[in-house]
Order: C-alpha cells, then structure tokens, then sequence
C-alpha cells in the first residue's frame, strides 16, 4: 500500500506532520505530489520508508535523516543531506548550495548540477561512509574540510565547463574526490589537495557508485566505467598541524 | 633552541619535613618532578596547579612566583617580553585556556545591589517561601483562560517546550575531548541533583551520560560531531553553538592525538584524526539560515524540545539577538569575554569580544524595546563567579547563569590555564587515564552540588533582602542596582542610576 498526499497549498510543519503521522501509522511507501519547496522534507526519519517527492523540494531535505530513501521527481534546494546519518536520496533534477554538509552516511545522487558548497566537512566512521555523486557539475568550494567519504563529479551534460568550482577540497583532511576527465584546472584547487589520475586501485570505491548511479539514471555502467578520471586525496591529515606554541 | 624565558614559578620542597612518599611525583601531570634520591623539581615544568601541594601530606611543598625580576617598563611589560620570546623560539600562535585574564574592569565590582529598610519589608527566606526555579524556553505574549471540561479555568494558550530549572543556575558547554569523561559524569550527575541541566559541547553525547539526558543540553555546533539522530533525541534542549565568549569568531580544534577510542566514539571520527570546527556553521551565512537550522532541529525533535543559540558577545551584540529571536530560538545563551575555553590563541582570548555585564544589558533593552523579550530565554555567562553576579546578572536582565569556569574549580580545577596541553593534574583536562581516574565522578559531583546548594542560598538572602520571594521578580530589574564609579554612558548601557541616586 501507498499513501498519497497532496502537498498543494500546505505549510511544511503540517506536511511533516502527516508524513511522520504515516509513518507511525505503519506506512513503509509515501507518494508526496504537488511539492513547492516545502521544507526539512523526511527530517529526523528514522525507518526505512520510500518517500516519493514530485515537484521541487525545498530547504534542508533529508536533514539529520537515517535511514529512509528519498526519490526526487524534480530539483531540491539548498540543504540536502544535512548531517545526514544514513539512507539514500536521488534526485532528478538538479541541487541548490550546501547539499551534503557535515554528512556522515548514506547516499546522494543527483543527476543534474549542484550549486556551491557542497560536500562541507563529510566525515566517516566505522562502516558509515557517505557518498555523494553529481551526474552534472558543482560550484566553489566543494569538498571544503572534507574529512571522509567519496565525493563524485561527472560533469555529463556540459563538458566544455569545468566539473568543479574553485576552492575545490580546501582544508581537506580526510576523504577522497573524483572528478569525471583528463585534468581540471590546478586554479580550481586548494592547496590541500593532491591531484592524481585515479587508477586500478580505486576502482573498488569508484565502480560501484558507477554502476548504482547508471542503473538508477538509466546510463550505460560499462560506458561510465571507461572515463578516465582524476582523483583528489588531502595533501596532510593534519592540515593545521603547527600553528601554535604550546 | 635555548628558551630565554624563565620559568614562571619556583618548585620548594622543605627536605626537613618531606618524607620521602613520592606522592607530588605522582601528582603531577606536567612531568615536573623526578625522585632522585629526593624530589628534584624541573622548574620550567611546573605550570603552578599545585595538585602536588595539596596533597603533601606534610605540607612541605611550596609554589612560589619566580621572584627573579625582569627590568621594569610598563610598556614592554613582562608578559610581552615573555610571549615574544616564546613566539621567536616556535614561530607559532601561542595558545592559552579558561578565560581572559587581562585586567579589564569587571562591571559587577562597581554595582552594588539594594535592599529593604522599614517600608517594603524584606523577607525572611528561612521562614517564607522563596522561588528560585525558572524555566528555559520561549514564552507567550499573553495567557489566556477558558473553561475546561470540569468548568473550571484552564489555560487555553499553547506553551512552547520548556526545560524546568530548580535554581536559575546551569552548566556551560564543556565537551567531551575538552575535559574528561569523570568530569562530565560528575556535571551530569550535579545537574540531575540540583535540578539543572550540564551541556555537552561540541562533543557528542558519551553513552555512559545517556541516563542524565534529561538534564543534559546538546549541543549542534559547525563540526557536527557525534550529532545523530539518537543524540537528538536525548537532551532536554538543543543549542546551536555559533560562538563561544572565549574565542568569537573562532573554529575549534581538537588535534588527532587527543581523539582516542572513547572520544572517537562520541564524537563519530575515526581514532586519531583532527577534529576541526570551521569558524563558521558553513550552513549558516545569515539570519535566514539560521532561521533554517533552528527549524529543522525543531522538526527533527518534533517541536518537543527548546532549541536555542550561543553566540559570544560581541560589538553588535543586541542587534543580532534581536535576528536570532526572530529565526525561532528559544533562548539565547550570551558568553561574554571572560568566558572560559579548552584551548584559543591567546590574542583572540585576551583582546576579543564584550564584557558579559554590558552585553546582557544591551541585550534586554533592545528585545524588550522590540517587544520580544518574552520570546527567548537569556542564559548569561563569562566569568559568573559567586551568587552575587548571579543576582547582579539577572537583575540587568538574565533569566538564567551558566557557570563553567565556577564549576570546574569547583571540582578542583586551580586555573593554571593549560588545558590545552592535556596534561591537567587535576583529571579534568585531561584524557591521560591514569589522570582521569584520580577525578572520582561522586566526589566531584558533590561538591557541584554544594556549590550549587550554597548560591542557592546565598540566592534567597539577596532576594529576600529585596523584599522579593521569586527569582523571577528579579530579572531585568535595574531599579534594584546602584553603580559605583562608572561613567555616564556605561550607566546608560546598563540602565543603572549611580550610587546616591
Ligand atoms: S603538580 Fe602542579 S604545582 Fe606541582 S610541580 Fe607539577 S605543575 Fe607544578
Ligand atoms: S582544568 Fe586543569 S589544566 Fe585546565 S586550568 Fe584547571 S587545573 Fe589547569
């Protein structure tokens, strides 16, 4: 069973409210139509329920959220993923700034862009390890105190852009970035980061993000696995080691 | 290289009395003692925590300051020649803890609170009821009554969350990482006690604090450590923490060899990686963002719990309150400069931010003026030192102290301001367990609790001198406050007429 609602018209507090009502009803499967950038969408769900958003999600989506798995039938705004601990969103359409920050698990997909920002101070822990992939290109900053997880950029659909942003993996200690393509700008990176072509050895990481975000966007897994890729790892894991006098 | 600064303190031993124990080697977590036939002292070690003379159980050991005096000049006062030594030697920021130790003035030494004489008497607190409980949370424009089902008169009014306190009275943020695990066991079971809440920090909640989380407040600071969802749901309260009165504007950093399995754990980083705060919550560059973060808190923990903000006093202080109590926080917690810390470079500390005193004033004034004071709880805090500041406090418009800096010496702490090296003798500090073990969660907890009992007390003379029976008829309450050599705009900052007025 489904439950549909209709989010026309309705303040996020009572469209969270009925969604967290859903769900506690037994609920496992939520269609949400008609959404117009209400807020903190699946914020604090902690089961493993399938949210299905038609329309344009707004603010902070999947905040703090563990677990559930979010589908997207359009774009999300700023927030996605904030501190998110587990689960998966996919989103169709593009992403606004800040998608991912202080993450600590789980799985975002986005196949189009994502705005500035984005990645800030992901960590991991134990098995927990977060992963963003962006099927288009992302803005400045990305991957900013990045202390673990994998971030990948793919830049498909307008390849004569750079994949990234400048400030790229700035104060980066932990982690690793890959970008679709030959070389990206040494501009567009911080000083903290290593630029390297990624290799067989990264392929356990790499392939299988891939392979998911082919086989969820309908691409070609095998085609995707064939681009060379660039690989960006922290220069130091203590970037501010040093600084003082004890 | 040859360090040119001398050391800071004189180690004595009298070896007439010592008897040989060994005790004050043991002692001390700086490594400044050997036993060599006898106690043999590396003065340059010794930070003056007197852990070691405390506990001679002959009482043979004094600290003395290093008489040994440099040229006098008051401009290239000694400090200043110290700390460009120190600096020229390691080409570093030097680094200092607990709070701004410069000799500022502190505004509470030049007010002076009133009292009853034959009109308006005052009241006995012995004998007579006296409220010191208060309640942290968001209050309503105005209460309004209906008939209930029984006929009888309820409150028709929705009331935000509100966290109930038994004293105007809690902890300040202190994580774990910053100080020990014993020591927070001892803040949360003072604050279970006492009826108050201890604060995280940006440290995450350890499990063994899981049983306390209803006086616990959690803290959601720009690391996001150890921030899951469980941790969001224990606590009573969530604070955002923007800022802190030690180091406004200011990151933190926890470097990797102070992050062991327990640490690890709690805050959710791997063992023995850094654990860096940016400066700035990366999702919040404005009013509105914060706006954000307090609504999704709220939503994560169901509108359930008050979520507040800390920020650090600074210039503009009273104008971004009023932004915060329009993004939906339910209290403010205002650090001024005094405030104490783990760990901040010592220019930040000494030369940054606002005395509390002013800040809380300033801050009143201008939430009241906007007619939205009711909406936000002021928490108060940087450098609260007895009842008195409370009082003085609350009556220049705080609803709540927090003490920090108090409570750990309190537990022990002698303020030898090298947190930061985690070496405190003292088992607070400090995550060496064979130091953390000599702080004893039971012991230390009770002398919170006395602490606590003992302002608590001192609480009610003072209200009870001004003819007052709740704490609450007290705060923003600047007719009750006299000022003693201030200048006219300060009096104006702290709407306080002078003395004799
Ligand atoms: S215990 Fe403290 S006072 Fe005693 S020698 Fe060590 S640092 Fe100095
Ligand atoms: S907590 Fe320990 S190290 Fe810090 S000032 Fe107090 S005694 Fe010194």
């Amino acid at each position: 069973m489904t439950t549909e609602i209709c989010a026309q018209q309705m303040d996020y507090r009572e469209l969270n409210a009925k969604v967290r009502a859903a769900v506690a009803g037994g609920e496992r499967e939520l269609v949400l139509s008609q959404v117009n950038g209400q807020r903190y969408l699946g914020v604090g769900l902690t089961q493993p329920v399938k949210l299905s958003i038609h329309g344009v999600a707004g603010n902070d989506l999947a905040a703090f959220m563990d677990g559930p798995t979010l589908e997207i039938w359009g774009n999300a705004q700023d927030g996605v993923g904030n501190t998110m601990n587990s689960g998966r969103v996919v989103i169709h359409g593009s992403a606004g700034d800040v998608l991912g920050y202080g993450m600590r698990g789980g799985r975002i997909l986005v196949r189009g862009d994502v705005g500035y920002r984005v990645g800030i101070h992901m960590k991991s822990f134990k098995r927990q390890v977060p992963t963003i992939v962006v099927g288009g290109s992302a803005g400045d900053f990305l991957g900013e105190y990045m202390a673990g997880g994998v971030l990948v950029v793919l830049n498909l659909w307008k390849e004569e852009k750079e994949p990234v942003g400048r400030w790229t993996g700035t104060g980066m200690h932990g982690g690793a970035i890959y970008l679709r393509g030959g070389s990206v700008s040494p501009d567009r990176l911080g000083r903290e980061v290593l630029a390297a072509p990624a290799g067989e050895e990264d392929q356990p990481v790499l392939f299988p993000l891939l392979d998911d975000f082919a086989t969820t966007f309908g691409l070609e897994a095998e085609e995707l696995r064939r681009q060379p890729f660039q690989r960006l790892t922290p220069t130091s894991h203590r970037p501010y080691g040093n600084l003082y006098a004890y | 290289m040859t360090s040119l600064v001398l050391p800071e303190f004189l180690h004595r031993v009298d070896h007439q009395r010592c008897r040989r124990c060994k005790r004050c080697v043991m002692s001390c977590g700086f490594g400044a003692l050997q036993f060599l036939e006898r106690v043999v002292a590396d003065h340059a070690k010794c930070v003056g925590c007197h852990r070691c003379a405390t506990f001679c159980p002959e009482g043979a050991i004094t600290i003395e300051r290093n008489p040994t005096a440099l040229r006098y000049n008051a401009h290239w006062s000694e400090e200043h020649r110290k700390a460009i030594w120190r600096q020229a030697e390691s080409g570093g920021m030097l680094l200092s803890a607990m709070g701004n130790d410069k000799p500022y003035p502190s505004y509470f030494d030049h007010l002076l609170l009133d009292a009853c004489q034959v009109t308006n008497p005052s009241i006995d607190p012995l004998r007579e009821p006296m409220e010191l409980r208060t309640y942290l949370g968001s209050k309503p424009e105005r209460l309004e009554f209906g008939a209930g089902p029984d006929g009888k008169p309820r409150l028709t009014v929705e009331l935000a969350p509100q966290v109930q306190l038994e004293t105007p009275l809690v902890f300040s943020a202190m994580s774990f990482g910053s100080i020990s695990l014993n020591a927070q066991k001892a803040l949360a079971m003072a604050a279970e006690k006492c009826g108050i809440t201890m604060n995280t920090g940006e440290g995450g909640l350890h499990k063994d604090l899981y049983p306390y989380s209803r006086h616990v407040v959690i803290q959601v600071a720009s690391g996001r450590f150890g921030v899951s969802p469980e941790y969001l749901q224990q606590g009573a309260a969530v604070e955002i923490k923007i800022g802190q009165g030690a180091k406004p504007g200011i990151g933190g950093h926890l470097p990797g060899e102070k992050v062991p399995h327990e640490i690890s754990e709690t805050r959710m980083v791997p063992v023995g990686t850094d654990c860096l705060s940016p400066a700035p919550h990366h999702d919040i560059y404005s009013i509105e963002d914060l706006a954000q973060l307090i609504g999704a808190l709220k939503e994560a923990t169901r509108y359930e719990k008050p979520v507040g903000v800390k920020i650090a006093a600074v210039h503009n202080v009273a104008a971004i309150a009023s932004g915060i109590v329009r993004a939906g926080a339910d209290f403010i917690f205002l650090d001024g400069f005094r405030g104490g810390t783990g760990a901040a470079p010592t220019v930040i500390r000494d030369h940054v931010g606002l005395p509390i005193e002013l800040a809380v004033a300033a801050v009143d004034d201008r939430l009241r003026r906007e007619g939205i004071r009711n909406r936000a709880s002021l928490v108060v805090a940087g450098g609260i030192r007895s009842s008195a500041d409370v009082a003085k406090a609350v009556a220049l418009g705080a609803d709540v102290c927090a003490i920090g800096t108090a409570a750990l010496v309190a537990m022990g702490c002698h303020l030898c301001q090298k947190c930061y090296t985690g070496n405190c003798s003292w088992g607070i500090a400090t995550q060496r367990s064979e130091l953390v073990r000599r702080l004893e969660p039971d012991v230390a907890a009770e002398r919170l609790v006395n602490l606590v009992r003992a302002w608590s007390l001192e609480l009610k003379e003072i209200l009870g001198a001004l003819g007052l029976n709740a704490i609450e008829s007290l705060r923003g309450s600047r007719e009750r406050l006299r000022a003693v050599g201030l200048d006219q705009t300060t009096l104006d900052i702290l709407g306080v007429k002078p003395a004799g007025r």
